[in-house]
C-alpha cells in the first residue's frame, strides 16, 4: 500500500481560467442555496406533495453516489480481485469518491427540511432499522469518513515532502499585519511534517481494513438505495418496482463504477495533457459486459417473471425510457466486447459514456421517471433547483482539479511501460 | 495465482448473488400481522355527510396552534374571509370534496390519515418521528424529531403526510386523531365532534367495523357493499362507507398486504439482524489482506531476484 512511487502531483498553476469560471457557477448554485434557507424549499424547487423527492436526491444522492463508485469499484479490483496492476488508477478514483459522497451528503442538508435535527441519527433510542433510508444515512456518513481516511496517504505525503512554497507565498501575499511570523510558520511546518512521517507507517499498515470496509459500506448502501423505493409499489411503475431493486442498484452501481473509472481518466488525461492509460483502461473495460450481462439478465428475467415483458416494448411513455436505459447500457457494453475496440480511447469514452447515462437513467427512471403518485401530480426541476445541483457538481471539479495539484494522486507518467517491462 | 484469485471472486459474487435472490424469493410467503381492532378510529359514511365542512373548520381551529396550520386564502377573496384549502396540504389536516359524476349521482368525501394497521410512514422514517401507538393505533409525527427527509410522503399509497413548502422551518402536516389536543380534553375528535348528521363516528375499530356492517346490511341498496379500509393496504382504522366506487372518491385500490410487510421482510433478508454485513466484511477481509501478503512477498522476491541480478 506504500506505493508512492505510483503517484504525481500534477505540476501546474491552480487559478486558471476554468477555475474562475467554475468557481461563478458555484457562486450561483450557492446563492439558491442561501434562498432555500431563507424562503423555504419551495421557494426555488417545483417538488410537491406528490413529488416530494427531485432532482437533488434522485441526481446529487441516488445518482450521484453511484457515479462516484470509481473507487469502490476499483477496490473491489484491486484488493479482492487482486489485480495489483490497477493500483496506479486507485487514487484519483478514491478522490472522486471522497468528493461525490461528501457533495451527495451536503446536497442531502439542503434537500433535508429539519436538517438541524439530523443528530438523532446518532441517539439509538431513535434508530429505526425497518427504514431503508436509516441504513442508507448511516452507511455513507461512515463511508465518507472511511474514504477521508483512504485519501490521507496522499495528503500525509504531500505534507511530508513539501518544501512550503505555497505557504510561504500565502504568507507574502498577507498583509503584513496580520501575516504569522516566518520563523513560527517554519517551526509548525516541521512539526507537521514530523506528524505526517510518523503517522504515515502506522495508517498504512491498518489501511487494508479501512479499505475492506470502503468495501462492504458502498454494498451495503448501494443495495439500500434501490431498497428505499420497495415500499412506493402503489407509485412506482412495474416495470421497475420489483423486489430485486437492492440487487439491481447493486451490480447498476459497480459498472457505472467501472465505466466512470475510464471515462474520468480519458477527460484527465485530455485534460491534463497527459498520455491515456491504455493498458489499464482497457482491462477495466473488459470486466464492464461481464458485469452487465449479469445485470441486463436479471432485468429481463425479473420481467419476465413477473409478466411486464409486454408492458417494456410497447413503446408508451415508460416503456420508451426503460428501452432507452436498457438498450445505452446493452449497446455501450456491446462495443466493449470487441478487443479492439477496448484499445481505442474513442471508443472506450462513447462505451463508458453510453454505459454511465444509461446506468444513470435507470436510477432516474426509479426514482423519478417511473414514479407517478396519482393524478394531477407533474414534477420538472425548475432554474434555481437545477442550478443548485449544477453548483454542487461544479464544486465537485472544482475541488478535483486543486487537489490533483496539491497531491499526488494522478497516476505516474510512463509507469505502465516500466511495469511491463518488469512483469 | 491470478487465475485462482478469479475464480474466488467469481465464487463469492455468485454466492452473494444466490443469497439475495433466495431472499427475494422467500418473501413472496406471507403471513400478515395481527389486525389490532381495539384500536380508535373514525368511520365516515359519505352517504351522510352534507358536505358543511364543519369537520375542517374544527380541524383547523383546535390543531392549528398545535399542528402550526395556517389558513389559506381563496383567490377571490381578497379579505381573507373564508378557509378555503384545495387539497390536503401543509396547512390542512382534513378536507370535504365533491365528487360530482352527474346531477344526480355524486357524493362527498372526506380526507384524512387512514391511520394503517401497519403504517409505510412509520416503517420508512429514519429517526422513528412518525410512530404508532401500541394501544391506541394512533399514528403521531414528533416534529422534534423529524429530519425533513420526507420519505413518509414518497411511502405513504393515501398520499396523506403533507410537507410546508412555503416555511423556512417547515414540518410534516397530518391527522393525529387530535391526540394532543381534542382527544385529550374531550375523548373525541374535533370533525367527530362536530358533525351535524353523524357522517362521522369516532369510536374503536371493532365497533366502527360491526357498526358499518350492520348499516351495509339494513341498506343494502344505499350502500357499495364493501368496507374502505377494512383490508386495504394491511387494514386502516379510518373506515369508509359510500354509495360511488371508491377509487373515483380519490381513494386507490390496493392489495390487503401492507407494502411495508413487502419493504421490511426484504430489507431484513438481506441484513439477517447485521450478520450478514459483519460476515460481507469479515470475508471481504480475509481475502484482501491474503491477496497483500502474497503481493507483498512477491514484491519481496522480486526485490532479491533484482538485488541477486545487481550482483
Amino acid at each position: 500500500m506504500g506505493h508512492e512511487h505510483e503517484y504525481q502531483k500534477l505540476e501546474g498553476k491552480i487559478f486558471t481560467k476554468a477555475f474562475f469560471v467554475l468557481l461563478f457557477i458555484v457562486a450561483v448554485g450557492f446563492f439558491f442555496v442561501g434562498v432555500r434557507f431563507v424562503k423555504g424549499i419551495g421557494a426555488v424547487s417545483n417538488m410537491s406533495d406528490g413529488y416530494p423527492w427531485g432532482i437533488w436526491i434522485t441526481y446529487d444522492v441516488a445518482t450521484g453516489t453511484a457515479i462516484a463508485c470509481g473507487g469502490y469499484a476499483v477496490a473491489i479490483l484491486v484488493y479482492i480481485r487482486n489485480r495489483m496492476q490497477y493500483h496506479p488508477l486507485i487514487r484519483s478514483a478514491i478522490l472522486t469518491s471522497m468528493f461525490g459522497y461528501g457533495l451527495a451528503g451536503f446536497s442531502v442538508m439542503v434537500d433535508l427540511g429539519r436538517p438541524w435535527n439530523s443528530y438523532n441519527f446518532f441517539i439509538p433510542s431513535k434508530w429505526q432499522a425497518n427504514s431503508a433510508m436509516f441504513e442508507v444515512a448511516l452507511c455513507v456518513m461512515t463511508y465518507s469518513t472511511v474514504l477521508i481516511i483512504e485519501f490521507l496517504p496522499a495528503i500525509l505525503t504531500a505534507i511530508e515532502n513539501t518544501r512550503g512554497d505555497r505557504l510561504r507565498a500565502v504568507r507574502d501575499w498577507l498583509h503584513p499585519k496580520i501575516a504569522p511570523n516566518a520563523d513560527a510558520l517554519l517551526n509548525k511546518l516541521e512539526l507537521a511534517k514530523a506528524g505526517a512521517a510518523w503517522l504515515k507507517p502506522r495508517l498504512n499498515k491498518v489501511l487494508i481494513f479501512f479499505i475492506v470496509l470502503g468495501i462492504t459500506l458502498p454494498t451495503m448502501h448501494q443495495s439500500s438505495l434501490g431498497s428505499l423505493l420497495l415500499i412506493a409499489s402503489t407509485k412506482l411503475h412495474p416495470l421497475w418496482h420489483t423486489g430485486f431493486l437492492p440487487l439491481l442498484f447493486l451490480i447498476n452501481c459497480v459498472f457505472i463504477g467501472y465505466a466512470i473509472a475510464i471515462l474520468e481518466s480519458i477527460i484527465s488525461c485530455y485534460a491534463f495533457d497527459r498520455p491515456f492509460e491504455i493498458d489499464e483502461l482497457s482491462g477495466l473495460a473488459a470486466l464492464i459486459p461481464w458485469v452487465t450481462v449479469i445485470w441486463l439478465s436479471v432485468v429481463i428475467g425479473d420481467l419476465t417473471y413477473r409478466g411486464q415483458l409486454l408492458a417494456a416494448i410497447s413503446l408508451d411513455f415508460y416503456s420508451g425510457f426503460f428501452l432507452l436505459e436498457f438498450f445505452l447500457v446493452g449497446i455501450g457494453s456491446a462495443i466493449l466486447f470487441s478487443r479492439k475496440n477496448r484499445r481505442s480511447p474513442r471508443w472506450l469514452f462513447v462505451s463508458a459514456a453510453m454505459i454511465v447515462l444509461g446506468g444513470a437513467l435507470y436510477r432516474f427512471n426509479v426514482y423519478l421517471i417511473g414514479f407517478n403518485p396519482g393524478k394531477g401530480w407533474r414534477y420538472f426541476p425548475s432554474f434555481a433547483e437545477v442550478m443548485i445541483t449544477v453548483g454542487i457538481v461544479a464544486l465537485e471539479i472544482l475541488a478535483y482539479k486543486i487537489f490533483v495539484k496539491l497531491f499526488p494522486v494522478l497516476p505516474r507518467i510512463g509507469l505502465h511501460s516500466q511495469a511491463n517491462s518488469e512483469a | 495465482m491470478q487465475k485462482k484469485s478469479r475464480r474466488d471472486f467469481l465464487k463469492l459474487l455468485s454466492m452473494g448473488g444466490a443469497g439475495l435472490l433466495a431472499c427475494t424469493a422467500e418473501s413472496g410467503a406471507s403471513t400478515g400481522p395481527a389486525v389490532n381492532n381495539e384500536a380508535i378510529g373514525m368511520l365516515y359514511d359519505a352517504t351522510r355527510c352534507v358536505g358543511c365542512k364543519a369537520c375542517m373548520a374544527a380541524c383547523k381551529r383546535v390543531n392549528g396552534d398545535y399542528g402550526s396550520l395556517s389558513y389559506e386564502k381563496a383567490k377571490f377573496d381578497n379579505d381573507g374571509l373564508w378557509d378555503a384549502p384545495s387539497d390536503l396540504s401543509g396547512s390542512t389536516r382534513t378536507l370535504i370534496k365533491l365528487f360530482k359524476e352527474s346531477d344526480s349521482r355524486w357524493s362527498y368525501i372526506k380526507y384524512s390519515c387512514m391511520h394503517c394497521q401497519k403504517p409505510s410512514c412509520v416503517s420508512v422514517c429514519p429517526v422513528s418521528a412518525m410512530t404508532k401507538d401500541k394501544i391506541t393505533g394512533v399514528v403521531d409525527y414528533n416534529k422534534d424529531t423529524c429530519i425533513g427527509c420526507r420519505y413518509c410522503q414518497v411511502a405513504c399509497a393515501f398520499n396523506i403526510p403533507k410537507f410546508q413548502w412555503d416555511k423556512s422551518i417547515p414540518q410534516i402536516v397530518k391527522c393525529d386523531l387530535c391526540v394532543k389536543t381534542n382527544l385529550r380534553e374531550k375523548g373525541i375528535t374535533a370533525c367527530a365532534e362536530v358533525c351535524p348528521v353523524g357522517a362521522i363516528k369516532f369510536g374503536k375499530r371493532r365497533e366502527l367495523l360491526s357498526e358499518a356492517r350492520t348499516r351495509l346490511q339494513e341498506n343494502p341498496g344505499k350502500y357499495l357493499a364493501h368496507i374502505y379500509g377494512e383490508h386495504e393496504a394491511g387494514g386502516t382504522n379510518h373506515l369508509y362507507l359510500a354509495a360511488m366506487p371508491f377509487n373515483k372518491l380519490g381513494l386507490p385500490e390496493l392489495k390487503p398486504e401492507a407494502p411495508a410487510e413487502f419493504s421490511e421482510k426484504i430489507q431484513h433478508t438481506i441484513y439477517k439482524g447485521f450478520i450478514a454485513p459483519v460476515a460481507l466484511y469479515s470475508a471481504l477481509c480475509f481475502v484482501a489482506v491474503k491477496n497483500m501478503k502474497n503481493h507483498d512477498a512477491s514484491a519481496d522476491q522480486e526485490a532479491q531476484q533484482h538485488d541477486r541480478e545487481e550482483r
